[in-house]
């Protein structure tokens, strides 16, 4: 897994609950490339169509709040988001990213130094995220070690493979 | 300990856990809704060959019942499929109702339980004792292929509430006046535990509402000392012999809340967050286009009653659709019997199958642009009921029947 990420960011309010970041209406939807393209379409339905593969999506606190589906961390990831930074995050949607290879960190006040269209280098695995316009370096919490090694396998899929056939 | 980590102990084979420790813990029910298709196929790609115990896990469809499109007939077919395959004895299909609610009235949940589902509003079954929590389609799928989950144990805090309110308080009224004190994240990654002479004194159905509605302060589950009642309730469904779990007398809550909810007012939740909360008296005049009572939070016996009451021998406003939805078959038929259907029908009221409803906008009664809903369920996030440009209050179920009849947002104790 690369752990060293490098991207330009788009930043979203607080509370950004789960039906914003994939509304119910398009729960039917299984096939994964179309689900990221409703991707955040509660916020605002051109987010999807401009987002770049490998860009950064940073959030207030209690980003992913709502349900329990797990069409948000998949239309994230098939959007092309590498990683999401923010001040902190709903507790089944941090699990859901988790076991999907969504990486994720809790950076407080990251929402609020932060614009669109700035570009950060982020480091998963120290927890640093570093502002390439002003050289400022922020510390994010690290992930805790069980979560950690679920990411570093690819989620948690593969790694139950492995589980089953020992 | 806490009750709850005694649960959480117990089922992990320790005799302790502490704050902050990751368990592996064996899960006591599962149960996958029809939004969760997505479990089945995470199933078959971590080589997943039979679901670990026939009796312990159930797909309710509620969300699509009965099905609206072919995709979600489809869903429902692959699921049934499924359930036949690997034999298990409980299936909750398109007749029964809301998932929460129809595990309890089945007897899967009792007290000192872990029960999982895919589903956030699981800490409903803290009501009962247990121990309630939701999970995504692959954390399930796990649950499915093993029979366990890995649990952080939670800081637990206490919300005390204390008081008997003025009659025509609901339940809801009261959950709503704690939102929008605690706020939408006042309980992030936490485990509430309500308690005092309030609580001590609900039902099963009234403590469903309060529990249900934990997850919207972002609780990781919510827990409610079980009282006679719900001893009595357990004792006649519950599935298998059950043990209750006591907090011991030197347990420290994390943070601690205190409520006293003796003079409480009618509440109401306003757009578009569930925290938005303020006395109704204090809401300008707002006109509605529709009403609805039904949902895991809204659609039991006790609110049908509520609304029932309220509107009988009278007609709702002609500009109003009023949409119930009981939360069960079960429920359905108590309110069959004691007549409140009738009242509703009679009432100009529309009447619809047990199950989710619009409450998340995937089904029937959805709402138009520029449409305002007041509602018994609990989440009015843009666009939850259908177009991200309506208008969601949150409300008691009396607060919606009274609304229903007079066309605007109206406190049933003015009525
Ligand atoms: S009634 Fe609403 S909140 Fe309850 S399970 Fe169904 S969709 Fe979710």
């Amino acid at each position: 897994m690369e752990t060293i990420i490098k991207g330009k960011v788009i930043v979203l309010d607080n509370n950004i609950d789960t039906d914003q970041i994939y509304p119910g209406r398009f729960l039917e939807i299984v096939n994964p490339q179309e689900i990221g393209t409703h991707c955040l379409s509660g916020v605002d339905e051109n987010i999807a169509k401009n987002f770049k593969k490998g860009d950064i999506v940073v959030a207030g606190t209690n980003f992913g709040c709502g349900s329990s589906r797990e069409h948000a961390p998949i239309a994230l990831l098939n959007m092309g988001a590498s990683l999401v930074l923010a001040d902190s995050f709903a507790r089944i949607f941090f699990r859901n990213s988790i076991n999907l290879g969504l990486p994720l960190l809790v950076c407080k006040g990251i929402s609020r130094v932060l614009s669109d269209g700035d570009e950060i280098e982020v480091d998963i695995v120290e927890g640093t995220v570093k502002i390439l316009k002003t050289g400022e370096i922020l510390q994010a919490d690290k992930i805790g070690e069980y979560a950690m090694s679920i990411l570093e396998a690819g989620g948690i899929k593969p790694l139950f493979r492995e589980r089953m056939k020992g | 300990m806490h009750a709850i980590e005694k649960i959480l102990a117990k089922n992990s084979g320790k005799k302790s856990v502490r704050t902050g420790e990751i368990v592996m813990a064996k899960v006591d029910f599962a149960q996958v809704n029809d939004l969760y298709l997505q479990t089945i196929y995470s199933f078959r790609e971590m080589n997943g060959k039979k679901v670990w115990d026939k009796d312990r896990a159930a797909f309710v469809f509620d969300h699509y019942a009965p099905a609206p499109t072919i995709k979600s007939a489809q869903i429902h077919k692959e699921m049934r499929e499924f359930a036949g395959e690997n034999e298990l004895t409980y299936h909750f299909d398109v007749n029964a109702g809301v998932c929460h609610q129809v595990l309890t009235e089945a007897g899967l949940i009792y007290p000192g339980a872990i029960i999982v589902a895919t589903d956030s509003h699981t800490t409903t079954h803290g009501a009962l004792g247990a121990m309630g929590t939701g999970v995504g389609a692959t954390d399930m799928a796990t649950i499915l292929i093993s029979g366990e989950l890995w649990f952080r144990v939670p800081e637990i805090i206490e919300i005390r509430i204390e008081g008997t309110p003025h009659p025509g308080i609901m339940p809801k009224d009261v959950i709503l006046y704690i939102m929008g004190q605690m706020r939408a994240d006042g309980a992030v990654y936490k485990a509430i535990d309500f308690t005092g002479s309030y609580i001590d004194n609900l039902g099963v159905s009234e403590r469903m509402v309060l529990c249900n509605m934990a997850v919207e302060m972002g609780a990781k589950t919510a827990y409610m000392q079980p009282n006679e009642k719900v001893l009595k309730y357990a004792e006649q469904r519950a599935v298998r012999p059950f043990e209750v779990q006591y907090t011991d007398e030197d347990f420290q809550y994390s943070e601690s809340y205190h409520f006293d909810v003796t003079n409480l007012s009618v509440q109401v939740a306003v757009p578009h967050s569930v925290d938005n909360v303020f006395p109704l008296n204090d809401t300008e005049k707002v006109k509605i286009d529709q009403g609805f009572i039904g949902t895991c939070t809204g659609g039991r016996l006790d609110d049908l009653k509520a609304g029932a009451d309220i509107i009988r021998g009278k007609k709702i406003n002609k500009d109003v659709r009023l949409l119930i939805i009981p939360a069960s078959a079960e429920v359905m038929q108590e309110a069959i019997v004691k007549g409140y259907i009738q009242d509703f029908i009679n009432a100009g009221a529309t009447i619809s199958t047990p199950g989710c409803g619009p409450c998340l906008s995937a089904h029937e009664g959805v709402l138009a642009p520029g449409e305002v809903c007041v509602t018994a369920s609990n989440r009015n996030f843009p666009g939850r009921m259908g177009s991200n440009k309506s208008k969601i209050y949150l409300a008691s179920p009396a607060t919606v029947a009274a609304s229903a009849l007079t066309g605007y947002l109206t406190n049933p104790c003015d009525l």
